[in-house]
This record gives structure tokens, C-alpha cells and sequence, in this order.
């Protein structure tokens, strides 16, 4: 039996994309607090996320490196179309970036100047990712509508990666500000909540191929276990962010856990929503793929590679598991 | 695909500013700090073989300037990728094949190995034991160092193709040892670590000449500004001799390039070698040459009769002459200045002596020194390859497009403005951090 590649490796974006979002979002989501805190909080917030952030972003790398070297042809057409907004999202990732290098060596209004840069930065990138999602679903279409639709998506990203950075506080810091990061969770799942449910019932309307999938009984019936998972996610969320301010001390990973699961919840409702399409309604990814020999030669190297990758980075996280503290460079 | 209203000449002048810009950009930082991963190492080891705190100061305060140029280079990087395919889909369109594979394997091998461990060396060192966090340290250094493998393996078979087959209408790897271990990828790649290490030890000594003046005397920047002179000292010589090999190798392969940095315009014998001159492109000639007879013909061929091929050999499909030029003599003249600084300074910090402060201010200009003659090598050889992106398969021209001009134009004015302030920035702190001494 012969390997499905453009499959293996379609499936192999998603993954990279989903770990993106995830780790990626919650640093950013952290970047978009930051003006909610006073300046020591800053610091346990900036060094809860100082040794992961470099290496969360080589995911969005390699996301976007293997839709360009396994479907180039998607490549173009995909990111030519995004160029705008991708432009935005890139001047974002870079101004954040080194923000975050250098608000840690400033000093008086410098450090202020990178503390707002790293905000702006890190909302731009949020934002402009979100439009990408909401210009790609709806296959580019140009219209005022689809451009709304775009906005509404970006702005319900920026609610979910404010609901990923606030529970990954929650998960890594304790005391006065666990108690702030709480609060931005609650707030943060209201704003998620509503995002999704309008994202949700727009969705059919902009696009007809989504809405014929989803719209198909008796499958429907199957596929409500997703809004279903999802709404019973987001009550985690609500109901341990409960429980933790009432004092209790244990379970502090819960409401990162079950953001993560909305997050690969509402992922696994793209996916299906758009496959077998890499260009919506337009390119299949066997359509887009490289030559098998491209193919397979990279499939070698992330086989030898994607266990190493994974072993290391679970070491990072171990390095650094426990409670975040202040005074990086220690 | 997006149509564009404007010219498409105008459009392909601007793809080109943005990706020059945005390559120029980039190249600086991994040009920095593949070296300087090697260097920390050292420092490290030394700290862990001594226990002296001065080592320690050392070791901090340089992965800080690490940390910075790493950033700068991930951000600046991750740019990249994405503008491979936008600024460029005839590019990926003929020769992904070979192209994705090598991107593909460079983020794999490298990108994450350095972004992971990179966390561990910076933030870890008090959170893990001694010998984990070296070890963190060395797979830094060995992360860039397979990056730059990766990236200048794809950059050398777009110049020196080979091991590609085609197959119903695409271009394929037929021997994928023989794409990666293309003719010039050997002499590139070494010329490029050494301009690392040279751009590197210079950045070293010339911050702890900084800090000596700015901030007194002090035992830590006394050991790197020898260190950064002494390394600059021993690459110096090995670099003349391996760029001239690596001159020899374009020769080879790709006469045209050798053409134009030498401003050869009629293929003869005993060609003199023009020293300096301003090469007219529109009249194929040289104003104002001094030149020194059958100078080029021994250089190249070591041999003062030997026949060597002009632009005329070649043309039409010839790079414009002058920027070549021009940028292979700063070049070969920041080089040149490069070693003597870095001799003279080894002599100046014999035996433990402190140079003159007029030699630290010396050591301190030059800090920047390899940035400029590794920009102006790159200019030489991307400008070199023109009207090719890949020779002899793919012109430049033919793989613009997709983009409509005023896009480009108002994504090219944003990169502009961030990278001024991020590279104003990047040097404010850099100086800053050395003003301020190992107690930063």
C-alpha cells in the first residue's frame, strides 16, 4: 500500500498549525495583558513566557514551510491573497520580538516605549491572524460582508488568545496576580463565547460549501458532539476559574487545558470544514502537492526529526515547570 | 491570482527591493551570531574549567548581546519564509522540488534545536546541572551552524546547479548528495563561516574596547578583547586564502561573475588587473582604470599570458558590472583592514598590556567592520548570478508576479520603517550594554 504524501502531509500542517495557535497564542495572548498589570506583574508575566516564546514561533515557520514546499502551488495563491495582512502580522511578530529583548535593558520611558510596542505588537499579530482565517474560509471573496466577517473573526481570535495567555497565568503564576489572571479568563471566555457563536452562525452564510457540509442529517446529528465538546469545555473553564478564586489551590491547569481543547475543538471544526480543500473552493491539496520525490525526501527527515523535537521541547517544559519567577538572565 | 495594474518591471524592481531589503536585514544577525554561539561555548567552558567570576561576567553579558541578535534574526527570518513565496512563485513554481526539501530540512534540523535550547541557556543556567547547561549551550552553536549548512547548500546549487533531473516538465532532485554537495557550495560555505567568525570576534572586541573606554578598566573585557582579536587574527589569513580558492571555483562556474567583479569587458590574454576604475555599463568600458599589466591573468590563472573570458563572452546574459565591482573591492579592502587591525592588536595586547586608548577607539569603529564586508561579498555574489535566480534554469525576471505593485509598495514602507528602528535600537542597547560594563 502506497502512502497517501499530500494526506500525511496536509495532516502534518494542521498539526503544526494547531501547535502554533496554541503555544504561540499564549504568549501573545500574555503580550495583550500586559497593560492590565502594574510593572512587577509585567516582569512575572515577560518571564513566564521568556524561554518558550522563540521557540513557539518556529511553529508558525514551519507551518507555513510545509504549505510552501509541500503545496506550493497554494503557496502563492493563498499568501498572495493574505499579503496585506500577513505584512501586518509579520511587522507585529518583529515588533514584539524585540521588544521583548529589549524592554528588559531599558530603562525610564525606553522600557514604557517597549512595554507598549510589545502590546501593539503583539495585537497586531493576533488581529492580523485572525483576518487571515476569516479572509481564507471565505475562498478571498472580496464584498463588504466577507470583510466583516474577516474583522469579526480577527477580533474573536484576540478574545481566544487573551482566554489562552490569561489561563496560562493562571497555570504559572500564584497570588496577587493568579488573582488578576482569574478575572481575564472570565472575561476573556465571555468574549471567546460570543466570538464563537457569531463566527459559528455566520460561517454557513458566507460560505455555501461549509454550510452544505455541515447541514447534512443525519450526519449533523454526529457532528453537534463538537459545539457540544466545546460548550462543555467552556463551562470547564468558567467553573475551575470558580473554584480557584474561591481559594482552592489545586487543579490551576484545568482552565489552560480546556482552553487548549477548545482551541483543537474549534480546529478540528476547520479542518473538516475545509477538507479536501487547501484553497477553498478552489485547489485540493493533491491538487497543490509537490513531486513525491520532494515529498518523501522531507517525510525521511521529519521522521528522524519529530521525536527529537518532541523530546526536547517536553525538556524545556520540564526545565521550567512550577511557578514562573521574576529576574530573567538569573 | 491578484492582477496587476502596473508595469511589470515596476513590479518586479519592488519585489526585489522588499526581498533585497529584507535579506540585507536578515543576513546581518545569523551572520553574528552562528560564530557567536561558538564563542559563548568557549566562554562557558572556560567559566566551568575555572570557576572565575570574571568568566561568568563574561558569559552574561555576552549572551545578552546573543539573545538581542538572535531575536533580531528569528523576526527578520520568519519574514523570510513567508516572502520565498509571495515575491517569488515562479521560484518555488520550477525548482521547489529542490528548494522546499532543503527549507524544509533547515527548519527541522536547526530552527528549533537552537529556539529550544536557546531558552535553556538563557533563562536556565540555575535551574539545571552544569554540565546540561553547556550542553544546552553547544546545541545553540550547533543549531546555527546546521542552519547555515541548510541555507547555503539551497543559495549554492541556485548558483552552481546539480543532481537535478526532469521529470514530465518538473525539475527534480535525481541525487540529492550531489544538489546539497553542488561544486561551489563547498568554498561558499566556508567562506561564510569564517566571515561569521570574523564578523563575530570583531563585534567582540570592539564592544570590550567600549567598555574599557567607557567604563574603566576591567578584567573581563581585557579577556575578550583579546579573545575577539586573537580569533580575528587567525581567520583573517585563512579567509584571503580560502576566498581565493573560492574565487578560483567561480571561475570555473561561473565565468561571467568573475567578469564583472574584475570589470573584464573583451575576452583576451594577458588581461591587466584593474585596480580601480568606474566601469561604464552603457559603454562597456572602463573610465579612469589604474591597472597593473597582466595583473587578472596571474591572479586567476596564475599564469601572466593566460587567456581570460570579457563580458562580451558572455552578454546578453551579464550581471551589471559596477555594483559587482565596487562591492568586491570593499570587500577585499575591509578585509584587508580587518587583518591588519586584528594583527596589530594581537601585537598591542601582548602579555596581558592594554592598548592605547587611540587603538581602542580603533578596535571600537571596527566593531561593525564584518557586517559591511559580508554585505558587500553577498552583494558580489547575488548581484554576480544576474539576469539567473537559478543559473541556466531560471531568470529572475520570470519568477516575480503574483503580488500587485501597491501592495508591495505599502508592505515595503512598513518594513522599512521597522527595521530603521529596529536596527537603531539593536545598536543604542548593544553600545549601551558595553557602556555599562559586565555589571549590566
Amino acid at each position: 500500500m502506497s502512502l497517501d504524501l499530500p494526506l500525511v502531509f496536509a495532516a502534518l500542517m494542521g498539526l503544526a498549525i494547531l501547535l502554533y495557535v496554541v503555544l504561540d497564542g499564549y504568549d501573545l495572548g500574555v503580550g495583550m495583558l500586559m497593560p492590565a498589570a502594574d510593572a512587577r506583574e509585567q516582569e512575572l508575566m515577560v518571564a513566564s513566557i521568556g524561554p518558550f516564546w522563540d521557540a513557539n514561533e518556529t511553529w508558525l515557520v514551519l507551518g507555513v514551510g510545509i504549505l510552501l514546499v509541500a503545496f506550493p502551488a497554494a503557496h502563492g495563491i493563498v499568501l498572495g491573497a493574505l499579503y496585506l495582512p500577513v505584512a501586518a502580522m509579520l511587522i507585529g511578530l518583529m515588533l514584539r520580538g524585540v521588544a521583548f529583548e529589549f524592554r528588559v535593558k531599558a530603562e525610564g520611558w525606553h522600557r514604557e516605549l517597549w512595554n507598549w510596542l510589545f502590546w501593539f505588537g503583539s495585537f497586531l499579530a493576533s488581529f492580523a491572524q485572525g483576518l487571515m482565517l476569516g479572509r481564507y474560509i471565505t475562498g478571498f471573496h472580496s464584498g463588504f460582508g466577507y470583510y466583516l466577517f474577516a474583522m469579526l473573526v480577527g477580533a474573536s481570535l484576540c478574545g481566544g488568545y487573551v482566554l489562552l495567555g490569561a489561563t496560562w497565568l493562571i497555570f504559572k503564576t500564584e497570588g496577587a496576580l493568579q488573582k488578576k489572571a482569574l478575572a481575564w479568563a472570565r472575561w476573556g471566555l465571555i468574549w471567546v463565547a460570543l466570538g464563537v457563536a457569531l463566527v459559528s452562525l455566520a460561517t454557513p452564510f458566507v460560505s455555501t460549501t461549509v454550510q452544505a457540509k455541515w447541514f447534512d442529517f443525519p450526519r449533523t446529528l454526529a457532528l453537534m458532539l463538537l459545539p457540544a465538546a466545546t460548550l462543555a469545555s467552556g463551562w470547564l473553564v468558567w467553573a475551575t476559574t470558580g473554584r480557584l478564586r474561591r481559594g482552592e489551590r489545586e487543579w490551576d491547569w484545568m482552565p489552560l487545558a480546556a482552553t487548549v481543547a477548545i482551541f483543537a475543538l474549534a480546529f478540528a471544526g476547520l479542518a473538516y470544514s475545509l477538507f479536501p480543500y487547501v484553497v477553498m473552493d478552489r485547489m485540493t491539496i493533491w491538487e497543490a502537492a509537490s513531486h513525491p520525490s520532494a515529498l518523501k525526501f522531507m517525510l525521511v527527515g521529519v521522521a528522524i526529526v519529530l521525536p527529537f523535537l518532541i523530546a526536547y521541547t517536553a525538556f524545556a517544559y520540564r526545565v521550567f515547570r512550577g511557578k514562573a519567577r521574576a529576574g530573567l538572565y538569573e | 491570482m491578484i492582477s496587476a495594474p502596473m508595469d511589470t518591471s515596476d513590479v518586479l524592481l519592488l519585489a526585489r527591493a522588499q526581498f533585497g531589503l529584507n535579506i540585507a536585514f536578515h543576513i546581518l544577525f545569523p551572520s553574528l551570531t552562528i560564530a557567536l554561539g561558538w564563542i559563548l561555548f568557549y566562554f562557558r567552558i572556560r567559566y566551568a574549567r575555572s570557576g572565575d567570576p570574571a568568566w561568568l561576567a563574561t558569559y552574561k553579558l555576552w549572551t545578552k548581546v546573543f539573545a538581542l541578535s538572535f531575536a533580531m534574526g528569528v523576526v527578520s527570518g520568519i519574514t523570510m519564509s513567508f516572502q520565498f513565496g509571495t515575491n517569488w512563485p515562479g521560484y518555488m513554481h520550477k525548482v521547489g522540488n529542490i528548494a522546499g526539501p532543503l527549507l524544509a530540512y533547515e527548519v527541522l534540523t536547526a530552527f528549533f534545536l537552537e529556539a529550544t535550547f536557546l531558552g535553556v541557556m538563557l533563562f536556565g543556567m540555575n535551574r539545571v546541572p552544569g554540565w546540561v547547561h553547556i550542553f544546552a549551550s553547544a546545541m545553540v552553536a550547533i543549531g546555527t551552524t546546521v542552519s547555515a549548512f541548510w541555507i547555503l547548500a539551497l543559495n549554492s546549487w541556485m548558483q552552481t546547479p546539480a543532481g537535478h533531473v526532469m521529470d514530465g516538465g518538473q525539475i527534480i532532485a535525481g541525487d540529492w548528495l550531489q544538489v546539497i554537495f553542488n561544486p561551489s557550495f563547498p568554498y561558499r560555505i566556508i567562506h561564510m563561516l569564517l566571515a561569521s567568525g570574523l564578523t563575530a570576534s570583531f563585534v567582540v572586541a570592539g564592544l570590550s574596547a567600549w567598555r574599557l573606554l567607557r567604563a574603566g578598566d576591567d578584567v573581563s573585557a581585557r579577556k575578550t578583547l583579546r579573545t575577539g582579536l586573537v580569533l580575528a587574527a587567525v581567520l583573517a589569513p585563512l579567509q584571503v586564502w580560502v576566498g581565493d580558492l573560492h574565487g578560483l571555483n567561480t571561475l570555473e562556474h561561473q565565468p561571467a561573475k568573475i567578469a564583472a567583479m574584475e570589470a573584464i569587458w573583451t575576452t583576451g590574454k594577458g588581461v591587466p588587473l584593474v585596480l580601480f576604475a568606474i566601469p561604464d555599463d552603457e559603454k562597456r568600458r572602463n573610465d579612469f582604470s589604474i591597472e597593473i599589466p597582466k595583473g587578472a591573468s596571474w591572479i586567476l590563472k596564475h599564469d601572466g599570458e593566460a587567456e581570460l573570458k570579457g563580458i562580451d563572452a558572455f552578454a546578453p546574459d551579464v550581471p551589471p558590472v559596477a555594483p559587482v565591482f565596487f562591492a568586491f573591492r570593499v570587500m577585499v579592502g575591509m578585509g584587508v583592514l580587518m587583518l591588519l587591525a586584528a594583527w596589530g592588536g594581537v601585537w598591542a595586547t601582548r602579555r596581558g598590556m592594554l592598548p592605547q586608548r587611540w587603538m581602542l577607539w580603533t578596535f571600537s569603529a571596527f566593531t561593525f567592520a564584518g557586517w559591511i564586508a559580508t554585505l558587500a561579498g553577498w552583494l558580489v555574489t547575488e548581484i554576480g548570478r544576474q539576469p539567473w535566480l537559478v543559473a541556466g534554469i531560471l531568470r529572475t525576471a520570470d519568477a516575480a508576479g503574483g503580488v500587485s505593485g501597491a501592495q508591495l509598495g505599502a508592505s515595503l514602507t512598513g518594513y522599512i520603517i521597522t527595521y530603521t528602528v529596529m536596527l537603531l535600537a539593536y545598536m543604542v542597547v548593544l553600545t549601551h550594554l558595553a557602556g555599562k560594563g559586565a555589571h549590566a
